[in-house]
């Protein structure tokens, strides 16, 4: 079952959108694999294909930096599995980063 | 997979709350958020009916959220409380330009009277004609010693009765570890007050002072309030930097260690024999001050003497002079002349 996915990805405040040259969103499309995606096989293929510069603002170890709050279709991914949530197609993911002060 | 509300138990949760563990929907995680800041305001009594509050207003998420809650919570629970957004323009090209401009938007918004003071106009400088003086190293030590008293001086030339800012849990939470780690035993004492400086200065109060940063985040979010969020030009404020690195960390493990922090600093006692300074006003402006002279005449006085070192670091004993006018010494001057940019 050799599925491509289509996601919508996207960079929400304090200068998270720095990171992925100024893009504020953007449609991407997943190379197939033989089993489904992960969240924690999206951050890999984010770091290798969309991060330009100082990738560890954005990853630590193998998950976000604390401190970025993921949204799955607009919900907390703290409550759809995190890093072990199965990408679907057509999945909306948005990287808030939050920062001191104003 | 989506869960259910565990409130409501209807609609899908949005989000888990760090404080509670609870998943909740949008309009039960709005309800709960506006509830328990309604329950900070009326516990520890910050307002009373018929007060004038001004509302520290930048622009960013904590304010924007602080303008939102308070207007709705002013409107449900009859507080009766007239509010006023309240900026401070610190002259930072592309940067508080830009959020200014979300304030102006907040204003029309939630239909709330605007007063913006300037650096430029209180002080006679922008903070980027100080950045090209002082260089990059201290420049937030200026920033926040006139941000300070920006917001007090703005506060008094509008008859306000007290001031609110923003800061939300997670932020009290570095300032509790930072000032530990500074072995700041005055400011340890006094940064978890909710409300402070109550005598001669303009009341401060902290209404979501236990809010975590997650949740004021979402809630900006979710509610699609209009907020700024690009970190400042000039920022790297390392040392804060550090504590709230630490603390992001502990929160993904735990994330009731936010109010550990909080609490432990609540609860600290201070051995009787530690000295501490004793509140008195400035010679120069009559701002609260430990000191003959409060910190920002000594930075404005450096800066208007070519001398920008002369607000780093202790430098108590020429403050008499200062105050006289007098001239330091030449030796005095070459030390506080040169700067590390």
């Amino acid at each position: 079952l050799n599925t491509v996915y289509g996601l919508h990805l996207g960079y929400f405040t304090g200068g998270a959108e720095l990171l992925f040259n100024g893009t504020k969103e953007q449609h991407v499309k997943l190379p197939s694999q033989s089993e489904q995606w992960d969240v924690r096989q999206l951050l890999v293929w984010i770091k290798t294909n969309l991060l330009k510069e100082r990738p560890e603002l954005f990853i630590q170890g193998d998950t976000v930096r604390p401190g970025i709050l993921v949204l799955i279709n607009e919900a907390d991914w703290e409550l759809m599995g995190q890093l072990d949530y199965k990408l679907e197609d057509r999945d909306n993911i948005v990287f808030i980063s939050t920062l001191h002060g104003g | 997979m989506p869960i259910p509300c565990s409130s409501c138990e209807k609609k899908l949760a949005v989000l888990k709350r760090p404080k509670t563990g609870h998943s909740l929907c949008k309009d039960c995680f709005f309800w709960a958020f506006e509830e328990e800041t309604h329950q900070t305001i009326t516990s520890a009594k910050l307002f009373h009916q018929g007060e004038t509050v001004g509302i520290g207003a930048s622009g960013g998420k904590d304010s924007t959220v602080l303008a939102h809650v308070l207007k709705v919570l002013n409107e449900r629970y009859h507080y009766g409380l007239n509010l006023i957004l309240l900026s401070v323009d610190e002259g930072i090209t592309g940067y508080r330009d830009d959020s200014l401009e979300t304030v102006k938007r907040n204003q029309q918004q939630y239909d709330l009277p605007l007063k913006i003071v300037s650096y430029e106009e209180l002080y006679g400088w922008t903070m980027d004609q100080i950045v090209k003086k002082v260089g990059l190293k201290n420049n937030c030590t200026f920033c926040g010693v006139f941000r300070r008293q920006a917001l007090d001086r703005g506060a008094m030339m509008l008859r306000v009765d007290k001031v609110c800012t923003g800061h939300n849990a997670d932020d009290i939470a570095e300032t509790v570890l930072m000032n530990f780690l500074r072995g700041d035993i005055a400011r340890l004492r006094r940064c978890t007050a909710i409300t402070t400086g109550s005598e001669g200065a303009i009341p401060r109060c902290k209404p979501l002072k236990y809010a975590y940063e997650k949740e004021i985040v979402l809630y900006a979010y979710f509610k699609k309030l209009d907020y700024f969020s690009t970190e400042c030009v000039y920022s790297p404020n390392a040392y804060r930097g550090y504590a709230r690195a630490f603390l992001k960390d502990l929160e993904s493990i735990r994330p009731s260690a936010i109010m550990a922090v909080i609490h432990s600093g609540e609860n600290l006692s201070v051995k009787e024999d530690v000295k501490m300074p004793v509140q008195g006003t400035c010679g120069r402006c009559g701002y609260i001050s430990s000191q003959g002279l409060c910190k920002a005449c000594v930075l404005l006085e450096g800066l208007n003497r070519g001398l920008p070192k002369l607000g780093i670091g202790k430098h108590h004993k020429l403050h008499s002079r200062l105050l006289r006018d007098q001239p330091l010494t030449e030796r005095e001057e070459k030390k506080l002349k040169s700067v590390d940019f």
